[in-house]
Formats: C-alpha cells, sequence, structure tokens
C-alpha cells in the first residue's frame, strides 16, 4: 500500500485529515479508506476534511466524500467539510454536487467549534 | 502589357510625390507656424462664436486652443499622432467632468480645419493648381487629426462610463456585516443575470472575508424574478452552505413565492422569514445573541 498522500492528524478526539494539493480519484479513495479505518483506532468522535487547498471539487470527489461521511456516521463519528472555495462552491451547486446531509464549516476552527458544540 | 506599364509607372512615381507631398507639407507647416497668432486667435473666438466649450472660461478655451494648435501643427509636421492622441486623452480627462459633449470637441476640431483651410484659400488664391496640391496634402492629415482628437475623446468617455458601470455595479449588492457573523445583503430593483453573478460572487468571497456565518438576504425590494434567477438565487443558498454559513431569505413577494414553488424548491433548505426585522432576530437567535431593551429612564432624567 503506497504513503497516503492526504496527511491525518489527531487532535484529541478528532482527526483532521487536510488535503495539501490536487488529488487524484486514486488518492481521494485511499483518504477514504484511510479514515474510516482509523476512526476506530482513536475512538474519534469527529473527522474534520479540510479541502481549502481543492481548486475543483467534481462530482467523483462530491460522491467519495459524501460516501466517506456516511461511511464514517455508521462507524459511530460525525464528519464536517471545511474551506470550500467561493467559486468551487459555486460550481458545485450548479453541478447539482450540495453534499445535502454533511455538515460544513467555513475553517479548520469553525470545524473544530462545530464538532467541539455537541 | 499595359498593366505592367501602369505598374511600373505607379511605382516610379511613388517616390516623387512622396517627396512632393512633404515639400508642400512643410511649406504648409511654415505658413500655420508664421500665422499662429492670428489663427489660434481666430480659432478661438469660432469656437465662442459657435458656443462651443460653454463650460470653459474664454482664457481657458484660449489656453486649450493654443496647446491644440501646436500639437496639431506638430502632428501635420512629423506624420506621428501618438503626442496628439496621449493629448486628446489628457485633455478629455480635464473636460469630460466639466460636462463637454462630443459634439463640442468634434465641433472645434473641424472649426480649426475650416479656419487654417480658410487661410490657405486666402494664401494660395492667385494659384489655382498650388492650392490644389496643398490641399491634397493638407486635407488627409487634418481629417485624420480631427478623427485622432474625436476618438481619443470617445474612448476616454467610454473608459470612464466603464468605470462608472463597474462602480454602480459594485454598490447594488452590497454585503453589509451589521453584528460579529452576521450580514445582511438587502436586494432591491430588478436581478438580471449579471447582477445575480456579481450578487452571489460577492455574497460568497463576503462570507470568507467577514467569517459570516449566518446572512440575511432581504429580497423585500425585488418584485419579481423569472425562474432562471429564481433557481440561482436557490444555488446560491446552497453554495452558501457548502461554505459553511446560513442563509436566512426575507421579504419574498408573492409573485416570486410562486416561482420559487413552481420551480420546485425544497422547502427544508430554504430557510425563509417574513420581513428584515424577522430575518435579523431569527439570525440573532442563531448566533446567540440576545438582544434587551434598557431602561434609559434614570438616565434621561434632567438634572
Amino acid at each position: 500500500m503506497a504513503w497516503p498522500s492526504v496527511p491525518i492528524l489527531k487532535e484529541g478526539d478528532v482527526l483532521i485529515a487536510s488535503i495539501q494539493s490536487a488529488l487524484t480519484d486514486l488518492d481521494l479513495v485511499g483518504l477514504r479508506d484511510a479514515l474510516v479505518t482509523q476512526v476506530s483506532t482513536y475512538r474519534t468522535r469527529g473527522v474534520i476534511v479540510d479541502v481549502t487547498a481543492l481548486d475543483v471539487v467534481d462530482s467523483f470527489a462530491s460522491r467519495t466524500l459524501r460516501d466517506l461521511a456516511h461511511m464514517i456516521r455508521l462507524r459511530g463519528a460525525r464528519t464536517v467539510i471545511v474551506g470550500i472555495q467561493p467559486d468551487v462552491a459555486f460550481a458545485m451547486v450548479q453541478l447539482g454536487l450540495t453534499l445535502e446531509d454533511i455538515p460544513t464549516a467555513l475553517d479548520l476552527e469553525e470545524g473544530l467549534a462545530y464538532l467541539g458544540a455537541r | 502589357m499595359q498593366d505592367s506599364n501602369n505598374h511600373v509607372t505607379r511605382m516610379s512615381s511613388h517616390p516623387i510625390r512622396d517627396q512632393a507631398a512633404s515639400t508642400l507639407l512643410s511649406e504648409l507647416v511654415a505658413h500655420l507656424r508664421e500665422h499662429r497668432t492670428d489663427l489660434r486667435q481666430e480659432w478661438a473666438q469660432r469656437i465662442t462664436k459657435a458656443r462651443l466649450l460653454t463650460a470653459m472660461s474664454e482664457d481657458e478655451v484660449f489656453t486649450e486652443a493654443t496647446a491644440v494648435y501646436d500639437q496639431y501643427v506638430e502632428a501635420l509636421e512629423t506624420g506621428t499622432f501618438e503626442a496628439l492622441q496621449a493629448y486628446a486623452r489628457n485633455l478629455s480627462e480635464r473636460i469630460i467632468p466639466r460636462g463637454v459633449e462630443t459634439d463640442e470637441v468634434v465641433g472645434i476640431v473641424l472649426l480649426l480645419r475650416d479656419v487654417l483651410a480658410r487661410s490657405l484659400f486666402a494664401k494660395y488664391q492667385h494659384d489655382f493648381a498650388k492650392l490644389n496640391r496643398i490641399l491634397d496634402a493638407y486635407e488627409p492629415a487634418a481629417n485624420r487629426i480631427a478623427n485622432t482628437v474625436a476618438v481619443g475623446f470617445v474612448q476616454e468617455r467610454e473608459r470612464i462610463i466603464r468605470e462608472q458601470q463597474e462602480a454602480i455595479r459594485e454598490l447594488s449588492t452590497p454585503v453589509l456585516q451589521v453584528r460579529e457573523r452576521l450580514l445582511i445583503l438587502p436586494i432591491v430593483g430588478a436581478i438580471d443575470p449579471q447582477r445575480a453573478r456579481q450578487l452571489t460572487e460577492q455574497l460568497l468571497h463576503g462570507i470568507r472575508a467577514t467569517r459570516g456565518k449566518v446572512v440575511v438576504m432581504d429580497l423585500t425590494g425585488v418584485p419579481t424574478v423569472d425562474s432562471s434567477i429564481a433557481n440561482h438565487l436557490v444555488q446560491t443558498v446552497e453554495a452558501t452552505r457548502l461554505l459553511g454559513a446560513t442563509v436566512i431569505v426575507t421579504g419574498l413577494s408573492p409573485s416570486i413565492a410562486q416561482i420559487l414553488v413552481n420551480i420546485g424548491v425544497d422547502l427544508g433548505k430554504m430557510n425563509t422569514v417574513g420581513d428584515l426585522q424577522g430575518g435579523i432576530e431569527q439570525a440573532e437567535r442563531l448566533l446567540g445573541y440576545k438582544v434587551v431593551q434598557i431602561t434609559l429612564q434614570d438616565e434621561t432624567r434632567p438634572g
């Protein structure tokens, strides 16, 4: 198995996956599997995926993020997507990719606040 | 055979004609330099008589006339128009804010052309053939100068208009912060596709810049929208959610409400409140603010 291209950090009982650059479909699937696996390792309560660095979120990426959130929910934790850029957000909506039942937040700080509040 | 003959003649006649033309032009320029004072004076008088440039004082007209005259003669002499063009743009920049119109600028340049042509008629009236040749040299250059100045003026005006349009457009969709993390976006008047796009852009970037969490989008001033704009507004609301903020829509008119229902909006996604006040109150609740009226009785009592 290749080294995951997205570093996953542990901050208390929250896992933070901070995407640093554009990802291939394979990287995304790798990230999804890594997060879903690690959720139970540390008794994680929440997962934050930071997509600030992404200039494009296509249908595959958005579906993978949604699957990731659903799988993590089934494993007993919550997911917040943070840092979607304004232009990316509108492009996603125009493509019908609204990540409907996934919580979102402005940035990492907001995401942590969201997970801490509940 | 005849064709090639013609060709040869034309080829060989060119340098000679050019040389003749440039001799005539320099004679012309010398004439214009010599009579600079009179011609300039006459031009300024004609401008005043024709009631052009009424926004400027007589002294100003004379100063500008002098500068334009010198630039004009120089352009005639050198055949290059860059300096004149730059001057025209600079002049336009100064006089447009004072309400000088396009017809006035075109008018004064044409007047100068006429004044100079008259002086040429007067000078060469005894030698009709030479007058003709001088005019041949003068007219194309003069027309081009008139063109350059007029176009420079119009371009400058268009530039100013574009800038103003941009400013109006930005002002037309202000994103205002009323409390920490609470933004309002009042929209007044018709929304066209361009304004809709700009509205979305300003809102989304405004949210990022001010770290907004709740946005009250007030549509009280919008009588109606078509279905594509309504759709765009719904998309804006969804995009805002992706940024982690919430939109509260207020002041929807009956007509907009009907269109939103017609395009099948998922009402679970739209957070709507009747009026702006209600919207702000709900936003404050969402953000955990509590507005309390204080009693001023003690403070306002005289003495």
